[in-house]
Formats: structure tokens, sequence, C-alpha cells
């Protein structure tokens, strides 16, 4: 059960590797006696990553496979994992693949492999644990976005229509949420420095998965609905996407 | 009068509601359905509970079948029973399950004037209660700081009041229940009779069933006075050598501490004590009616207070005001709502800590542990929590039953805004230092103990896990506070986690 600190007993990890997972992870201080299920695609990675994360011993961490684009095997990945954790008091959904602009526009199927990733089985999957924790009556789900899904840019438009996707679809779900006892925390970074954008030059105002992190600990801690990271990119958002098409194309990136 | 909100609308099909405790965080959600049942017509108070006892078995079934439950709270993850919702954390609300709401229950079936007892609906509450045998001379044996209990509630979380030291808690004077079990019956508890069921319920939590009416001894008064002594202590030393040399004078007795003031004034507090008055101490106009009760009209907070409104600032002048009010020594007399619940005055006050709600923890230690209050205290001042006055009283003998908290020793109560950085690990420090002292903290408070710190607080709760399952095999009683501290379960032992 979530405690009135916001604390989680149970914690669901959609893309176990994620290095944003991980940072929230370790945001979370999960206190002893907690459960930790990391799903994803590769063992070893997760493995990896959970002796990374470097959570406190009494904290059982455990990994199982799960592949978003897989559809067909959502909801009977749902039930298995809803089963081993018993109830499940957050999830946290930071899948995803930046995938590569150029190659997905010469190769469409590597487009596809990108939203298939990183919003059509995602979405799906989310729909399932939604269902369920609508029937536990609580909990809360963490739905990563990003600043490229708020406008088209011709640097990374495939990537981010999936996350222009996933945003419209997080904010819809957590609206349809309200009164459930269920609440869904959409996070929008900014520009995020870390394994994904090794060697990209950094936008301005960017961010850092431990940033990201620790918004998302106190959202869940508290009761934000909607979190930028960082906050002041909340306005800035807000202004591009006012922007007229001809301007905003002129924008540097 | 608004103290009496049903959640429920009687003899309706479920309402699915989002519930909290008094401290108004985690809130969950569970479908609300009146004692007599969904499909029951309005005869609340009627008596005919068989609608009720449908519900516990339907839940019980399904419960049984180990089923998923559907998209909307039901059956399949059973019931409470919720009265006023007074309890601080989540010990009357149900994720995803169901709810009873006993408000509804308020009948009041025998009074005997010469033995002085009462019978009634295990949702009539203490102010109801006091407004019928107040003008009979008689008072409720033990109340808490706010009439708005009901008695089933009373008596699941075996309240105490100013009054433990002499007293006991409120079990100690119910004659006997009535206790809707896991499979539907309804039996008569007494302490005698049905050791075991009584012990499992006092203080259980509404975890071994549903009580549905109460036999309670009263107290009988002559007056609807008190005289209090009222008394400026300079530090948190002198005021626990004040109250272990003349706690045993007075009937009633609490002290209040100030846990923002540091340094030398560390622990400064003003502690009150009483009895009831007699006749003759009342002034000629009051003498003329002297079981006169008729508590103000409330006001009511609006809910329109920010998370912050409350900061170190505003409390802090709040609690420098209160002290500097108080007499350094005086005896006067006050009214019942004066002396015992002040906060009464003030409808819905919780929404002063703002959406983010608030926890209230309290703790006893035994006596000789002395120096973890002294910590405690320290610990609470250091951190400087905007916490209104922390409340500090001696409890007498305990009374055995595995779950009721009361134990000889000293208690600490105090209200702390769920915000405030750093507090997960600051309850927790103090968790630990309570444990490692012999005390435990209080279930109907609670909203974020560590489940493993539980068994150490109490040791009776396998004995009462034994008690409970007798009374409830299917496990059909389950609410969020049972979920989060494993309270029946015992800590998660399912198969483990795959794939590791």
């Amino acid at each position: 059960m979530n405690d009135a600190l916001g604390g989680a007993q149970s914690v669901l990890v959609l893309g176990g590797a994620s290095e944003l997972g991980l940072a929230t992870l370790r945001a979370l201080d999960l206190r002893p006696g907690a459960r930790v299920l990391l799903a994803g695609r590769s063992p070893e990675a997760m493995a990896a990553a959970a002796a990374e994360a470097g959570l406190a011993p009494s904290v059982t961490v455990s990994t199982t496979n799960w592949d978003a684009r897989d559809t067909a095997g959502h909801e009977a990945f749902v039930e298995k994992a809803f089963a081993e954790l018993g109830e499940v008091d957050l999830v946290l959904a930071p899948a995803g693949i930046l995938g590569d602009q150029q190659r997905a526009e010469t190769d469409p199927a590597h487009a596809v492999d990108i939203w298939e990733t990183n919003f059509v089985g995602l979405a799906a999957t989310l729909l399932s644990a939604a269902a369920r924790l609508r029937t536990q009556g609580h909990g809360v789900l963490v739905v990563y976005s990003s600043v490229a899904g708020l406008r088209g840019r011709k640097a990374n438009f495939v990537y981010g229509a999936s996350k222009a996707g996933l945003d419209a679809f997080a904010e819809g779900l957590g609206a349809s949420l309200a009164g459930t006892g269920v609440r869904l925390v959409l996070v929008r970074p900014g520009f995020v420095r870390g394994r994904m954008t090794a060697g990209m030059p950094a936008a301005p105002m960017a961010t850092t998965p431990e940033a990201v992190g620790a918004a998302v600990a106190a959202a869940v801690a508290g009761r934000a609905e909607i979190v930028p990271v960082p906050r002041a990119v909340g306005p800035v958002f807000l202004v591009l996407r006012a922007l007229p098409a001809k301007i905003f194309r002129r924008l540097p990136g | 009068m608004a103290e009496v909100r049903p959640v429920a609308d009687v003899g309706r099909a479920p309402v699915p509601r989002l519930l909290t405790g008094w401290g108004r965080t985690a809130p969950t959600r569970a479908a609300v359905i009146a004692p007599d049942g969904p499909a029951g017509p309005a005869r609340a108070g009627s008596g005919d509970l068989s609608g009720l006892a449908d519900a516990v078995l339907a839940s019980s079934a399904v419960v049984a079948s180990g089923a998923v439950a559907g998209s909307r709270p039901g059956p399949a993850r059973g019931l409470i029973a919720r009265g006023l919702g007074r309890s601080y954390g989540d010990a009357a609300q149900n994720a995803g399950g169901t709810v009873v709401d006993m408000t509804a229950l308020t009948r009041v079936t025998a009074i005997d004037l010469a033995a002085g007892t009462v019978t009634a609906g295990a949702g009539l509450s203490l102010d109801a209660l006091m407004r019928i045998v107040l003008p009979l001379g008689f008072f409720v044996p033990v109340t808490p700081g706010t009439r708005y209990v009901t008695l089933g509630g009373a008596l699941a979380s075996d309240i105490h009041g100013k009054n433990h030291h002499v007293d006991g808690s409120f079990s100690d004077h119910v004659l006997a229940f009535d206790l809707m079990t896991g499979t539907g019956e309804i039996i008569t508890v007494t302490p005698g009779g049905a050791p075991d069921a009584f012990a499992a319920t006092a203080g259980g939590m509404g975890l071994s069933g549903i009580v549905t009416a109460v036999t309670l001894r009263l107290l009988p008064v002559a007056t609807s006075r008190m005289r209090v002594d009222t008394e400026r202590v300079g530090g948190l030393d002198e005021l626990m050598g004040r109250m272990a040399a003349r706690d045993d004078d007075y009937r009633y007795s609490v002290a209040w501490i100030d846990t923002l003031a540091r340094g030398a004034s560390m622990g400064r507090a003003v502690l009150t004590r009483g009895d009831h008055a007699a006749p003759d101490e009342l002034p000629a106009k009051a003498a003329r009616d002297p079981l006169r009760f008729a508590p103000h009209p409330r006001l009511v907070a609006p809910d329109v207070f920010p998370s912050r409104a409350l900061n170190r600032l505003s409390v802090r002048a709040f609690n420098e005001l209160w002290y500097r009010r108080a007499p350094v020594r005086h005896t006067g007399l006050e009214s019942i709502a004066t002396f015992f619940h002040p906060l009464d005055g003030v409808g819905d006050w919780n929404r002063v800590y703002g959406p983010r709600g608030f926890v209230q923890y309290q703790f006893v230690v035994p006596f000789g542990a002395e120096e973890t209050v002294r910590t405690a205290v320290t610990r609470l001042s250091d951190a400087r929590c905007p916490s209104f006055l922390a409340v500090l009283k001696r409890f007498g003998p305990g009374n055995g039953h595995p779950l009721s908290f009361p134990a000889p020793g000293w208690t600490l109560a105090l209200d702390i805004p769920a915000g405030l950085p750093g507090l997960v690990g600051l309850l927790d420090g103090l968790d630990e230092l309570v444990a490692g002292a012999g005390g435990r903290v209080y279930l109907s408070k609670d909203s974020r103990l560590r489940p493993d710190l539980l068994a150490a607080m109490y040791p009776g709760l396998d004995r009462w896990r034994e008690l409970r399952a007798k009374l409830d095999p299917t496990g059909v009683f389950v609410s969020d506070l049972a979920r989060r501290l494993a309270l029946t379960t015992g800590p998660a032992v399912g198969p483990p986690l795959a794939g590791r």
C-alpha cells in the first residue's frame, strides 16, 4: 500500500534498464522490505542496472521479460507482474529508444520499431496496468514524455512523434483515472544529458537523469500530475507550442 | 449540526468513493454501503442487519474463491466498517473493496439508570451519547480529544483519554458488544463469556468483524463542569517530574508541549489536570442547571488552505501565544467541551493543513524510558517541525488485549504536515527508538509505519492473528492499514519474485 508520505512498498518498472527509471528508483529512497520488479528485454542489462542503482540491501529486486513490441503478450505479462508483486503501489514507465532519425527516414521499418517501442507497445501495456490499478483502488503511474514530443522538428520527428503520442495518451489516461484512487504522473523533461543522448550537443535548459528522478520522487510523494523538469521549462514549453510554424522552423537544432 | 455526515445513501446501490482518514493522506477508492445493504429499503436503525450479513457472505465467498476483482470496487477485496472517519490514517479505508458506513446505526436500545449502563448501535457518536446521558447524570467513561467518534470505532481503536492513568481505556468499560463475524453471524461478546473474541476486537482495528452494538458502563457525575488546575511549566524534566508526582491526585491529566521551543525552554508546556466539579463548587447561576451540556455550534474551516499555510512562523506564533496566555498557576471551572474537546469547536479543522494533509504520530514508552521521551522531543524540536502543541500523558496499566495501544508509561502525540522535508527519516528513526525502548505506536493514528517494526511493538501480534482468524476464517475483513502493515497475514511470504 502507498503510505501517507508517498512511500511505495512495491514498484513495477517498464523499461527496467532505463537510466531514467534507475535514477527514479534511487531518488525514491525505498524503505526496507520494498519490492521492485524490473521488466525489460535484456536480463543482463537490467541486472547491471539494478546493481548500479545501489538500492538498500533489504529491497528485493528481481527482473522479468517484457518486450513493448509484443502487444499480444501484454495482458498476460501484466497479470503475472501484478500477481508476483501482490499490491502494486507504483508503476514507472521509462521504456523507450531514441533510434536513428536518418535511418528511419529511409527505412520505415526502423521508424515502426521506434513507434512500437515508445508508444504503441508501451501505451498498450499501460492500459492493462491502469485497469488493474483501478481495480486495486490505489496506486501511481509515472509516464516519461519528452520535449521532443512538443513539436515536430526535422532533426528527430520520428522519435518526437512517438513521444507526442505517448504524451497525449498519458494526459488523457490521467484524466480518466480521476476519482479512482489512481494517479498518473506525466513527467516532461527537457533535453536529458545521459546515455541516450551521449555525444549530442546539449539543448538549452538541459537536465540530468538525477534531476528527473528527484522530480518524479517529489511528485509521487506529493500531488502533482504534470511535472516539467527542470520546472522552468514548463512556461518555455507553452511558448514553443504557441509559436507559428514559420518561426519555429527557424529555431536552431 | 454537521457532525454526522453519512458517506453512503442508505438503501441505494454502493457508491464508489475516495476515502481518507482524518489526516487526509493517501486517498483510495472503495464501494461504500450502508449497514442494511445496497439493495434493502431505507430502514437504518431498524436493527435488521440481514442486508449487511448478505454483503459479508457475498464478499467472503468471492475472497475465498480468489477471483480477480472487476474494474469497480467490489466484493473481491473484502470489507471494513467505518464510523466518523476520525482515525488519522488508513484504518477505515479499503482500496478496491467495500466500506460499510456505520453512522446510521444510532439507536439507543436500553438505558439502565440504576446500573449506569447504556446499549446503543455502534454508529452512535460520543457526542450524541453525551447529549443523551449527561442530563441523566452520567458521563462517558472515556473520551478522546474529539466527541465525534462512534462507539464501534472507540472499541476497535480501544481509545483512551486524559483519565487513562485512573480508569484505563474504552474497552475496560464495555460490558458487552454485538459482533458480525466473517460468517455473517452476529455473536454477543462479553469479557467473561467470549474472552478471545473480546481480546481480538478491543483495539483490533475492525479486523475481527463489524461491531453492531455496544453496552457501556457510564460514569455517574453530579455536574457537567470540570474543576481544572492549570500550570505553566518551563521545561520537559520539570514537567515529567510534576506529572509523576501528582497525576494520581486527579482523574484527568494531560500536558501540551511546545515542540518548537528550543534551548533552555525546550519542552515548555502547559499542564492541565482536573476532575468533575461537585454541585457546591458551581456559581449560583450554573448550579441551577448543573448538568447543562450545550456545546456551541461549530465554526467550519473552509477547504481553502494551501499546503504551506502552516509554516514554522505561523505555528511558532500560535504556540508562543498559547503558552503566554496560560496562567502560571490557576484553578477554575471549565465546560466539558473546553476541557476535553477544544478542537471540536472548529469543524473540519484538519483542512488547515492543506491538500497534502498531515500525519499524527503517537507513541508510548514504558516508565523508566524518560530518556527516550526526551530524545524524541529533542529530535522533533531540532527538526523544527511546524507542529501545533504536542500532547504528553502518563498511561496507567494496559488491559492485555493484544493490539490495544495503551501500556504503562509515557505517551506523546503530535500532528506534522505531510509535506515536511525529511519526515520519512525522522519518523522512521523515532519508530526505531520507540521500539528499542519497548514502546509502540498507535495504529489508529498510523499512516506510515514500517511493517517490519510491528511485531516488536506489539508482542501479542501472533496471538491476535490466531484469535482473529477464528472469527474471520476467509479473511473478508481487510483495510488499507491491514494491507500496508500485513497486519492479518504477516509479512509477504508469497512465491519468490521470478527471474532473480
